[in-house]
């Protein structure tokens, strides 16, 4: 096709921390293949158990603003550039278990549809950017939440931030140890190679993240999986 | 859903996303992002599969990567953009659908 040269180099800007085909081996990729359909499918359960059917709409919405932001990449300082995760986005907005799913059908659509991250290596790629954020963002969140002050704008943004900021860089080291345990680079500088990065790519992640749940938290309060207390869930099976 | 206010809300949050996708992903940055960066500078870049699953799929004769095929180079992003956003859209929301049953909600 005479237009591929053209457009080839544009292409290959959006890998993000999406891992391509070939830089993990067998047992890693087999490994994170198995604990993401593991939570996945746990996440399954709990929807069709806990949750109202008010939260279908929400999950469209949430998994096409994370599938859109994950587009725009923001530069930063050193020539490099990131993207929003959305992980704790999506377990603050939904909760981990629609959360979950929600990450899963963007990373999905990504590697189907657009060749962005590898097929084989998918189910580490919804593992370290989806699920890291999903349940590890969002209970650090809640944990922060409750102490700083669970019912205040200051202890949502403040415990948003954090959560975001840390699931980023947790998710660049999980990256950089499956690359390690694959045989691709050696642990020392690929840890301190992904570490530099993503602790300046995870501000502008925790940026993003408390500007789009201040919008929900000023216009639908009630639309957040854990709504400050004198307002119902509506997320919830009530 | 039925109510007009909820309606007016999550068709403000899907608009709010397709203009993202449409207007702004052409100025999204060039620079190589975290691990792009980390593969060229400790020279790991050259494992990536040259000819992925994914490209044997039939989606790829579609797009080439966030590219729409056969459209002028400006329109091709912001076109993928939009089909992108909506297909991701509607898949999470059946997926909501299938999963969620009905009777979670009557009392």
């Amino acid at each position: 096709m005479l237009g591929d040269a053209v457009i080839m180099p544009i292409t290959s800007l959006y890998l993000g921390m999406h891992i391509p085909d070939g830089f993990l081996s067998f047992p890693v990729s087999l490994g994170t293949w198995v604990m993401s359909i593991a939570l996945i499918a746990m996440a399954l359960g709990r929807v069709r158990r806990d949750y109202s059917e008010r939260a279908v709409p929400l999950m469209g919405v949430c998994a096409a603003f994370i599938f859109a932001a994950q587009m725009i990449n923001f530069p930063i300082p050193g020539g490099t550039s990131g993207h929003l995760l959305g992980g704790t986005l999506a377990g603050v907005l939904l909760g981990p278990w629609a959360g979950s799913l929600v990450m899963a059908v963007v990373f999905i659509v990504q590697a189907v549809l657009f060749q962005d991250g590898g097929l084989t290596v998918l189910g580490a790629n919804i593992f370290n950017m989806g699920l890291i954020g999903t349940f590890g963002g969002y209970y650090l969140y809640k944990a922060i939440r409750m102490v700083v002050g669970f019912n205040s704008w200051r202890g949502m943004a403040i415990s948003v931030a954090i959560a975001a900021w840390t699931s980023v860089v947790v998710a660049s080291l999980f990256c950089a140890l499956e690359l390690v345990f694959s045989g691709t680079v050696p642990l020392q500088i690929a840890i301190s190679a992904m570490l530099f990065w993503h602790i300046i790519i995870g501000i502008g992640e925790a940026l993003i993240t408390v500007f789009a749940i201040s919008y929900i938290w000023r216009t639908r309060i009630d639309l957040i999986y854990d709504p400050p207390r004198r307002f119902p869930s509506t997320l919830k099976r009530s | 859903m039925n109510n007009p206010n909820n309606r007016l809300f999550f068709l403000t949050g899907l608009l709010a996303a397709l203009v993202i996708s449409v207007f702004l992903s052409p100025f999204a940055s060039t620079n190589p992002d975290g691990l792009d960066r980390v593969s060229e500078d400790l020279k790991f870049n050259h494992k990536e599969a040259d000819n992925p699953p994914a490209k044997q799929l039939p989606f790829s004769h579609i797009f080439d990567g966030y590219a729409l095929k056969g459209v002028p180079e400006n329109l091709a992003t912001p076109v993928a953009g939009l089909l992108g956003t909506l297909a991701t859209f509607g898949v999470a929301w059946g997926i909501g659908k299938l999963t969620i049953p009905k009777s979670n909600d009557s009392p």
